[in-house]
């Protein structure tokens, strides 16, 4: 396909790698901040590829993995509720509640439908005027546009049976809250090549400035990675800090300000909690008041569903790029893939599922690579 | 969450901007992507979409650039 | 009250699960729950000898022959679909477990259960879809049994369906019998079963349309050994797809296997699908896909052999095996990496996460 397939390219892979090693003198440690990117580094083995001083630390991960057993539950309610279909994308089924996941209420006879896009929820609600659709809005702020742009159509629709479960988040409160924290051992970011594309340059460029890090907007295909990669250790190699954005045939300076506006109109920032990091002040979106006719909190009363994260899963260290998942006394015991305890673990992108599919046991680097 | 795949835009459909809508070829595969956020977008470009919306136009140039730094990269080596 | 009381009597069976108290449709998607609840579960509760063996039909011998014997369920939705039908997909999927054994596929039964309000018409086409796939396969379906069950007891309509073959003398066939320096290959592209039920389900739509690739492999099999070539082991590719297969053979044999992403053929169709799905073309289901271990001196000669035939023209040699620490499956990426192909967990979910 065009614009992935000249992105994998072997040689241009190799040589990025080649030059990673010749540009790295001193010992790095970089953050990739969403787990889409950690997904492409260990779907290709990137990180094999890299030389021994040069670490990747994978970031706050995906919205799947920082999503409270709070908001699981409250759908798992949701999708148990009489007339009630609860919608969500397929990541979200198996994410732990505190008893049981989405797909686990499905089998008891939950209503729970997977879907492709916000907006087929929407399509739902207006096939089916007698029945409740709620969508689990998660996401980062790559998604909220479509979220938006899901409740402006059931406005327009005048559809009084869609509402939304919103348990979104934004991603800079929490890289500034990582690399504020006393134990960071983060020297520069990788930025989230599609949050960008939707929110633009603007605050990436105000935290470098607070931070005074390096941050390097990156895409998702194993060139753009290690580009980001590259740029990144050149920068810090000489002692600089700016923000850099080798994405840009996808992410505009401004970014979408459609987009933006659209995401404007419907929601407003709110202090939000993330599973393992705690709560971030305005780090999440919530409907302002003009659309609260949408919001499922308030359609349905879910004050009774309430929830703490399990006490056993490190997914804050992990998340903050304190500890490795397998350095996690539940990593593929108490913790597996099939059966969760903490988030990393449930998304395919997910810190800990990633370590587990791929890296269980280490295979050897390609001696091919430097070639 | 941030799966977002390129696709070219063959065909736009409705009028209303909030319904407004595209074909979008990824290899064989077509799918109908929303264009809401993407009003200027034509027909023969790329986008790039995630969760059934088109979040973004590529910048062809922009691509070819990358391309271009990579192909320098290889020629430096020995 | 010190005197320790006796425990209360409990009928319940206290089996091992994964933590649910009832099965899921992961349990059914061939992966790592599927295996799970094989070992925990099925298999202690039926063993039989060759049920232990695990491999895709059993080969009895009786009166010095050997009868190789299998059976299968199919409940697939939709019914019809681009490429073929429930019908054809019970008689191929038997035939190929068969043919998987290094058996000629010989005769069938069908077992129907049909949920009440099927329409007669729909039932007719799949049933001449069944007689069809049948004649094309070269088998005969020569016992059968049909139940109807209230509505909402089943799924418009599901069937199994049995089957007999002739495993003739000095062929053994069995995941036990792969040895290091093996070479591993696939008899087409992968992929493309699961991509067309999925285009189904989610409204997919293909420019030209994606057809299932459905086949019976038994005639194929009878080729390769016709030509005096000696495969040790043989897998119909299904759910779980190739990866699943690749796993169950490693650990059968206590051998790593180590296969290249890009010798690995996956049509352009499927490859789409999965990058907009967010899924592994190595992880989904195919039915018409034979992968084949062999010994490297006959690797070459297989090759040519599969690809004059029609169901083998995209064969591909993929990989080898290898004596490793660990009975594990790598994978050589396209980049040039190397990393361990996993088991797939359970059902396959697109993703956007």
């Amino acid at each position: 396909m065009k614009y992935l397939d000249e992105f994998r390219d072997r040689d241009a892979v190799a040589s990025l790698a080649a030059a990673i090693r010749a540009a790295a003198t001193k010992p790095w440690r970089l953050m990739e901040v969403c787990g889409g990117q950690t997904h492409s580094i260990v779907r290709h083995g990137l990180d094999t590829l890299l030389p021994e001083n040069v670490e990747l630390i994978h970031g706050p991960g995906c919205p799947v993995c920082v999503t409270p057993t709070e908001a699981i539950d409250r759908a798992i309610a949701l999708a148990l509720r009489p007339g009630t279909a609860l919608c969500t994308f397929g990541d979200m089924l198996r994410v732990p509640g505190s008893r049981g996941s989405l797909a686990q209420a499905k089998a008891e006879g939950g209503d729970v439908r997977m879907v492709y896009s916000p907006l087929d929820a929407v399509k739902l609600a207006q096939q089916e005027p007698e029945l409740e659709v709620v969508f689990l809005a998660v996401g980062f702020e790559t998604t909220a546009p479509a979220h938006a742009l899901a409740v402006l159509q059931a406005h327009n629709l005048g559809l009084r049976n869609f509402s939304l479960l919103v348990s979104h988040v934004l991603v800079p409160p929490a890289i500034e809250a990582i690399a504020a924290s006393a134990d960071s051992r983060v020297d520069g970011f990788l930025a989230a090549g599609h949050v960008c594309a939707v929110m633009g340059e603007e605050q990436y460029r105000a935290l470098v400035e607070r931070l005074r890090v390096p941050i390097v907007i990156t895409g998702f295909e194993p060139v753009d990675i290690l580009l980001g990669v590259l740029l990144c250790i050149r920068q810090l190699e000489r002692g600089e800090a700016r923000l850099e954005n080798p994405y840009a045939r996808v992410v505009r300076s401004d970014g979408n300000r459609q987009a933006q506006a659209m995401v404007s109109e419907v929601f407003e920032e709110v202090p939000r909690r993330w599973r393992g990091i705690g709560e971030l002040p305005r780090s999440g979106l919530a409907l302002r008041p003009a659309f609260h006719d949408y919001d499922a909190e308030r359609r349905f009363d879910l004050s009774g569903v309430r929830a703490d994260d399990d006490p056993r899963c490190v997914a804050g260290e992990v998340l903050r790029g304190v500890k490795k998942p397998h350095q996690c006394g539940a990593f593929g015991t108490a913790c597996t893939p099939e059966r969760p305890l903490g988030a990393p673990m449930v998304s395919a992108e997910g810190a800990c599922a990633a370590y587990y599919r791929y890296r269980r046991s280490e295979a050897q680097p390609a001696t091919a690579s430097a070639t | 969450m941030c799966l977002a795949v390129p696709g070219q835009l063959l065909s736009v459909t409705g009028e209303d901007p909030l319904f407004r809508r595209g074909r979008v070829a990824f290899g064989p595969l077509v799918k109908e992507i929303s264009l809401a956020c993407l009003p200027e977008v034509k027909v023969g470009q790329y986008v790039l979409v995630h969760a059934g919306i088109a979040i973004s136009a590529i910048d062809a140039e922009e691509a070819q650039r990358v391309l271009a730094l990579l192909e320098s990269l290889e020629e430096d080596e020995p | 009250m010190t005197a320790k009381r006796p425990a209360p009597f409990e009928l319940s069976c206290p089996l091992p699960d994964d933590g649910a108290d009832t099965i899921r449709l992961a349990h059914g998607g061939g992966g790592r729950l599927m295996q799970q609840l094989l070992r925990e579960l099925v298999l202690p509760a039926l063993t039989g000898q060759a049920l232990t063996r695990q491999h895709d039909a059993a080969v009895i011998e009786t009166d010095g022959r050997r009868l190789a014997f299998t059976t299968d369920s199919y409940v697939v939705r939709p019914r019809v679909f681009p490429g073929g039908d429930i019908g054809r997909l019970a008689v191929y999927g038997t035939v190929n477990d068969l043919a998987a054994a290094g058996a000629r596929p010989l005769w069938l039964s069908a077992g129907l259960i049909i949920e009440e309000g099927l329409p007669r018409g729909e039932l007719a086409a799949l049933l001449r879809s069944m007689r069809e796939a049948a004649d094309i396969a070269g088998v005969r379906i020569v016992t059968g049994d049909t139940k109807v069950v209230d509505r909402g007891a089943g799924d418009g309509l599901y069937i199994n369906t049995a089957g007999i073959g002739l495993v003739e003398p000095g062929i053994d066939i069995h995941p036990a019998h792969v040895q290091d320096g093996d070479a591993v290959l696939v008899s087409g592209d992968v992929g493309r079963h699961g991509i067309a039920i999925m285009a189904c389900r989610e409204g997919l739509e293909f420019e030209p349309p994606i057809e299932s690739d459905c086949a019976p492999l038994g005639g194929l099999v009878q080729v390769l050994l016709g030509a005096g070539l000696r495969p040790h082991c043989l897998r119909d590719i299904t759910r779980g797809g190739l990866a699943a297969v690749l796993h169950e053979i490693a650990e059968a044999s206590a051998l790593a296997i180590e296969v290249d992403e890009a010798a690995i053929p996956v049509s352009e169709a499927v490859a789409s699908a999965c990058e907009v799905l967010g899924l592994d073309p190595l992880q989904v289901a195919c039915e018409g896909r034979m992968l084949m271990v062999l010994p490297p001196d006959q690797a070459a000669r297989t090759l040519e052999v599969l690809r004059v035939h029609p169901l083998g023209a995209g064969a591909s040699l993929i990989g080898r095996v290898e004596r490793r620490a660990r009975a594990e499956v790598i994978l050589r990426s396209r980049v040039g990496s190397r990393r361990i192909l996993d088991l797939p967990g359970g059902e396959l979910l697109p993703r956007i996460c």
